[in-house]
């Protein structure tokens, strides 16, 4: 209830007690500009080294206040996630929610506390602001609103993926990533801002922020769709690929990417394999064009370079010198990172659309590449690097002494392989942490127990191989040495007994060539009855080509010389994968879907078939 | 506008004449004008006619996501504007099913009722002013704007503060904030008798304000009236009280209420409320500082933000009255369909041209204020 005591009609005298005010202070407010609070939203500022030109500022402005402006001389390197576009601000527009502040994924943008700005009918333009580090009258005002623990409003806490743990997965080859449930690939994709910094950077150009998109909204055959717009190998990718999308996913900067690649594995897994292979088939040439193309391998490469041909209705016949289509992607991956089943799918839906393989037909055997060049308007060499490289110290010749991808490509065969108790690896990359991780599973099959050391010459924290593959290996018991360089194998009565090692002194000559030196006086014996090597691979060109053919071609220091499109000197002949670009399975796709579009255009110029 | 307020009509040749009262009228707020029709210096008939002030926020709000939105509530009334942001919030956060921390509860109950505290002395200056005591209008502005001065501490936005959104607020209080805002309480405290003298108690006013604008409770019920001008006609309702919100079921304070429904009840519901907000606001200083974080739920990512289809009708009591989003959802990315049933658009329109008709022209703008009616929110 009311206090004052409105129901007095209040004395004749009141007016008098304004005398009162006479005895007080004046309150005298300055005329000087009056500096804002600490977290006031004014004009903004932008820190360009850590902004990326993401656009997620942009996304998020209540009132299309914000376009994206290309600043020329700023670095532009897709595959780092970095753009050379920055905001710019339109204060017509501008509420100053800070929406934009709040939901910056590097936390570059900030307000300011500067709020004055005035001008001439002339001048309307000066609301529109590229704002920097200066802010909008380059004059240093302090920082206001800023992103804060608070009022940071991005996911950066990616979800878990469910896995086995090390000792349930040793044992044997099955699959140890489980894959996302629906509800965990949801909440994922729902994390996503849709910068498009991972179809910048990833080889293929894929379209992954329609499709995680499409996964947040649950339509999962639009998700396949957009897959296979720029991947026929979408099962494999989802579950090998080197994902460059997640190295330059905008969210990664303060936090941890989105699941990029375990989201393509999500959707390819969660729809039928019938209704793939129709999505797969949208856009099929139903005009058949009478051209014939070879293609000679039937890798990722290869098989990519056949979808796209084979969809734009050329008849391809793909020739494949083992029992099994994939390449290193079936003989090289063991089948606990990638299981057979799941290969046989993306080679399944490419074999549906009516490419033909021919199985066990090794060219230079089987068939040559001069009845190729005769029977078919176009050949595609994609034959991989099958041939592992080998170390050259002494002892290397001896029998114990094995490459990687052999050992690999018998274990999925499914050669029966008598592991011993002890084994050395030598190489830091993934293909050693596959042949380690292999024969320990193999170990714990046959004896119970895991005995293999993996010697690296790069230091700690720069290998090749992935961190997680080096950090799952170590959970399996593999024993990890870095710096350490062969000298020799040791051998007893012939047989192999251990490997010798040096510490590397350092891996670059002055020139920065690969020359590595070694403290002789550090050296270490790792006991092993095997020795593999896994240190690189090379490919068998010369067998496949001919005599006749190796000379008639163009060479580039040893290897096949090709131009901007994958063609070689020959007008008929083209490379692609690994044997012409490196190093992973999405960039074999990424060179197949390249010489697929050059062959193309050759093929619909060619003239009339005598 | 509606077209046939500005038709030219044939005037009988009489006392009775027509008059655009508004909208470029010292006692008229923003684009809001009314057409009266005068019998001598009685209004015999008034039509209140919005504007274009704003026009279509809840057509907009359908096209912007979930959080967007939290920018473009606070516009709808500039006086007032925290009241707002909370009810968009709750509806939205009632929704998803979120569960909002207990500290962020405090921290709005803090933003709500200093909001309260300005948009009272902003009132009592206009209303002043229209009975010609711009003293108290220049007060209260200044008054006021010590409270602007708090918001931009804890905001960062003196007027607009876009301080909620849907699973708390953006920003807990800055060092020493609440002991500024004991100062700041201390100091308006001290005022009062200042105001008292000067206003509230001041014959002028008195003799201006009484028995004019008289609401009758039945009345007041038929029109949908709400918040102070309810109080002022005798019915003791108040959503903080009767459908508590936030952590308002755990704070003391009292409904102040008025019998005589005039504008001068009105004006003294409003004096005593500002009473209790600052003991709301004192027991929010003594509490807070023991309440621990965090001040938002985890939300989505706001790009990627789908709330569950459902519908919600969510209400608070702002310092005009009972303020309520109505929001549907149907599962996407945007509202479906949002309403706000505002407490101005009754109060400007409804109320006031049953109020002013029989009224004196020069009483006409002090009913306007004394029902606090908020023209932004009256054309929304």
């Amino acid at each position: 209830m009311s206090d004052i005591a409105y129901k007095d009609k209040g004395s004749i005298l009141n007016p008098l007690r304004a005398l009162a005010f006479f005895g007080r202070k004046p309150i005298t407010e300055k005329l000087e500009p009056r500096p804002a609070s600490e977290r006031y939203r004014g004009f903004h500022v932008n820190n360009w080294q850590k902004c990326v030109g993401c656009s997620t500022c942009q996304k998020v402005c209540d009132n299309a206040a914000i376009t994206m402006v290309e600043v020329p001389n700023l670095p532009n390197d897709p595959i780092k996630g970095i753009r050379n576009l920055r905001p710019a601000i339109d204060y017509g527009r501008c509420c100053w929610c800070a929406l934009c502040v709040d939901l910056c994924p590097t936390g570059s943008i900030s307000l300011s506390r500067e709020y004055v700005h005035t001008c001439v009918d002339a001048e309307l333009d000066s609301y529109f602001v590229l704002p920097d580090s200066s802010g909008i009258h380059n004059m240093s005002f302090p920082l206001g609103w800023t992103k804060e623990a608070d009022n940071d409003l991005v996911d950066h806490v990616r979800q878990d993926m469910a896995e086995l743990e090390p000792s349930a997965r040793i044992g044997n080859f099955a699959e140890m990533v489980a894959g996302y449930t629906k509800q965990q690939a949801i909440l994922e994709a729902s994390r996503c801002v849709q910068c498009g910094m991972c179809h910048d950077a990833c080889p293929t150009q894929m379209n992954a922020p329609e499709y995680i998109r499409a996964i947040w909204m649950d339509d999962l055959e639009e998700a396949v769709r957009q897959i296979y717009r720029t991947n026929p190998f979408s099962h494999t990718c989802g579950r090998v690929c080197t994902h460059r999308c997640e190295d330059a996913c905008s969210v990664g900067h303060r936090g941890e990417p989105i699941a990029i690649r375990w989201l393509k594995r999500y959707a390819m897994d969660h729809v039928a394999p019938e209704r793939i292979k129709q999505i797969a088939a949208e856009g099929l040439s139903t005009a058949r064009s009478g051209r014939r193309v070879a293609i000679v391998g039937a890798g990722p490469a290869g098989m990519t370079a056949a979808f796209d041909l084979v969809k734009a209705g050329h008849a391809v016949t793909v020739f494949e010198a083992l029992a099994r289509a994939g390449g290193m992607t079936r003989y090289g991956i063991p089948d606990y990172r990638l299981p057979g089943a799941s290969l046989d799918q993306d080679i399944e839906v490419i074999t549906h659309l009516g490419v033909e393989v021919r199985y066990d037909t090794r060219i230079g055997r089987d068939v040559d590449m001069a009845g190729l060049r005769d029977g078919y308007d176009a050949v595609l060499l994609a034959i991989g690097l099958q041939y592992g490289r080998s170390t050259r110290i002494p002892g290397s010749e001896a029998p114990g002494v094995h490459r990687a991808v052999d050992l690999l490509r018998d274990i999925v065969a499914g050669v029966k392989l008598d592991v011993p108790h002890r084994a050395v690896v030598i190489g830091g990359g993934n293909v050693a942490m596959d042949i380690a991780r292999s024969l320990a599973r193999l170990q714990m099959i046959q004896h119970g127990k895991v005995g293999i050391t993996v010697t690296a010459v790069q230091p700690e924290g720069h290998f090749p191989a992935d961190l997680e593959e080096i950090k799952e290996a170590l959970e399996e018991g593999i024993e990890i040495l870095a710096a350490r360089g062969p000298q020799k194998v040791v051998l007893e009565n012939g047989q192999v007994s251990a490997l010798e090692t040096a510490k590397v002194l350092a891996l670059f000559d002055a020139q920065g060539r690969f020359a590595p030196t070694y403290d002789l006086q550090d050296t270490q014996i790792h006991p092993g009855a095997w020795v593999i090597e896994a240190i690189g691979q090379m490919s068998d060109t010369d067998t496949i080509l001919g005599m006749q053919l190796t000379e008639e071609l163009a060479w580039s220091r040893g290897r096949l010389q090709l131009d901007a499109e994958g063609r070689a000197s020959l007008p008929w002949l083209w490379a692609a994968g690994d044997m012409a670009n490196g190093p992973d399975v999405v960039h074999a796709v990424a060179d197949g879907h390249r010489v697929a579009a050059s062959i193309g255009r050759h093929l619909m110029t060619m003239g009339e078939k005598s | 506008m509606r077209a046939e307020n500005y038709q030219a009509r044939h005037q009988p040749p009489s006392h009775e004449y027509e008059l655009n009262f508004g909208p470029n009228h010292p006692g008229i707020e923003g684009n809001y004008a009314l057409k009266v029709r005068l019998h001598g210096d009685i209004v015999t008939h008034a039509k209140a006619d919005g504007g274009y002030l704003h026009r279509g926020f809840e057509k907009l709000m359908e096209q912007r996501l979930w959080i967007q939105n939290i920018a473009l509530v606070p516009r709808i009334c500039v006086p007032d504007p925290a009241p707002m942001e909370l009810a968009y919030s709750t509806a939205v956060e009632t929704l998803c099913g979120l569960d909002i921390p207990v500290r962020a509860q405090w921290l709005r109950v803090l933003q709500m009722e200093l909001s309260r505290i300005a948009a009272h002395l902003f009132t009592f200056g206009g209303h002043a002013a229209t009975t010609g005591m711009y003293n108290t209008m220049f007060w209260g502005v200044s008054d006021r704007d010590l409270v602007l001065d708090l918001f931009e501490e804890l905001t960062g936005g003196r007027v607009y503060h876009i301080y909620n959104i849907p699973g708390g607020v953006r920003r807990d209080v800055t060092e020493g904030f609440l002991g500024r805002v004991a100062q700041f309480l201390d100091y308006l405290e001290s005022r009062l008798p200042d105001y008292d003298n000067l206003f509230f108690t001041n014959q002028v006013f008195v003799t201006r304000a009484k028995s004019v604008g008289v609401l009758s409770p039945q009345q007041a019920l038929e029109l949908g009236v709400t918040g102070p001008n309810l109080r002022a006609c005798g019915l003791a309702f108040d959503v903080r009280r009767d459908d508590p919100y936030l952590v308002y079921d755990q704070l003391e304070f009292d409904i102040p209420v008025e019998q005589a429904g005039d504008a001068w009840a009105r004006t003294l519901v409003r004096r005593a409320e500002l009473k209790e907000s600052i003991r709301i606001l004192r027991q929010v200083i003594e509490r807070l500082p023991g309440i621990p974080g965090p001040i938002r739920a985890p939300i989505p990512n706001p790009l990627a933000w789908n709330v569950p289809a459902g519908e919600y009708y969510a209400r608070v009591e702002s310092s005009k009255g009972e303020l309520s989003w109505y929001v549907v959802s149907n599962g996407g990315a945007k509202p479906w369909r949002t309403h706000i049933r505002g407490p101005s658009a009754m109060h400007a329109v409804q109320v006031l041209e049953t109020l002013a008709t029989g009224a004196r022209l020069e009483d006409v703008a002090q009913i306007m204020f004394s029902l606090d009616a908020c023209p932004p929110e009256v054309d929304r």
